[in-house]
């Protein structure tokens, strides 16, 4: 067992963490801020892990004389480019449904209700 | 909290500088995506129809964004229409000109006579003409069924 492996496990563990997380929080959290808040964060740092971890796994046998291993390199890229896309992507969609539900007019979560 | 909804009613749906920066930047990249699909299409996962709905997500995206005007900018109502008819072309006119000089129809061998590059090169780089026609037609068609819908057939103001 190579210290790459070692890498990749500990990645991929961490990466279903926070996807469990993520998970226990839309099910558990009050309102439908709160639960977004929960999805939208957990989602792209576990994606970003997870997508870390396939990266350098896909790079575990690199060769400089074979021409297979540059082409194994480069889907690796093609994953970090993923990861980058999640990282501008995900949140501007968390504000986009955030703000439509608050134009629409949800009420946040109190814990106890302010008399109006 | 009832005032800043009134204020956030009043705005335009449209003004918002953190969704109008990040489009921003993934647009180039997005319609990149989709010419990178096109281009594999006859090896790869891909193709004219999957590349040409991603090309037409990108201005849909720019729309949804940014209004219905400014992605009438970009790409106007006349050129769309000239767009959605140019792909069909392509695929008909490249099967056509097959039929012209001596083989079936979309027999991309055939159009060795023109360029002498070997008809197997020339069977790859027929699938990729015809592909490039259906990515067209695809895109421009996503476009117009998005305008039409979203402006309830009027293509001046979208959502």
């Amino acid at each position: 067992m190579s210290i790459l492996s070692v890498i990749v496990a500990v990645l991929l563990l961490l990466g279903v963490f926070f996807f469990i997380i993520g998970a226990v929080g839309i099910v558990r959290f009050p309102d439908f801020y709160s639960r977004l808040h929960a999805a939208g964060k957990c989602d792209a740092l576990a994606t970003a892990l997870s997508l870390m971890a396939i990266a350098l796994f896909n790079i575990r046998d690199f060769d400089w004389a074979l021409f297979q291993s540059w082409d194994n390199l480069r889907v690796s890229l093609k994953i970090v480019l993923i990861i980058l896309f999640v990282y501008v992507a995900s949140p501007a969609a968390t504000h986009a449904i955030t703000k439509a539900a608050f134009i629409v007019g949800i009420e946040p979560w109190e814990k106890r209700k302010r008399n109006r | 909290m009832r005032e800043l909804q009134e204020e956030a009613k009043l705005r335009m749906p449209w003004q918002d500088v953190i969704l109008q920066t990040s489009v921003r930047v993934l647009i180039p990249f997005i319609q990149l995506f989709g010419l990178y699909v096109v281009a594999h299409g006859h090896y790869s996962p891909g193709g004219g129809f999957q590349g040409g709905v991603i090309l037409g997500a990108a201005i849909i995206l720019m729309a949804l964004v940014f209004g219905l005007p400014a992605s009438k900018h970009y790409i106007s109502e006349n050129v769309n229409k000239t767009l959605s008819i140019t792909g069909p072309l392509v695929y008909c006119g490249i099967g056509a000109l097959c039929v012209l000089f001596g083989g079936s129809f979309l027999d991309y061998s055939a159009l060795n006579k023109i360029l002498p590059l070997g008809p197997i090169a020339w069977r790859s780089f027929g699938i990729f003409l015809v592909e490039l026609g259906v990515g067209i037609g695809v895109m421009s068609i996503m476009l117009r069924i998005y305008r039409v819908l979203s402006s309830a057939g009027t293509i001046d103001q979208g959502l």
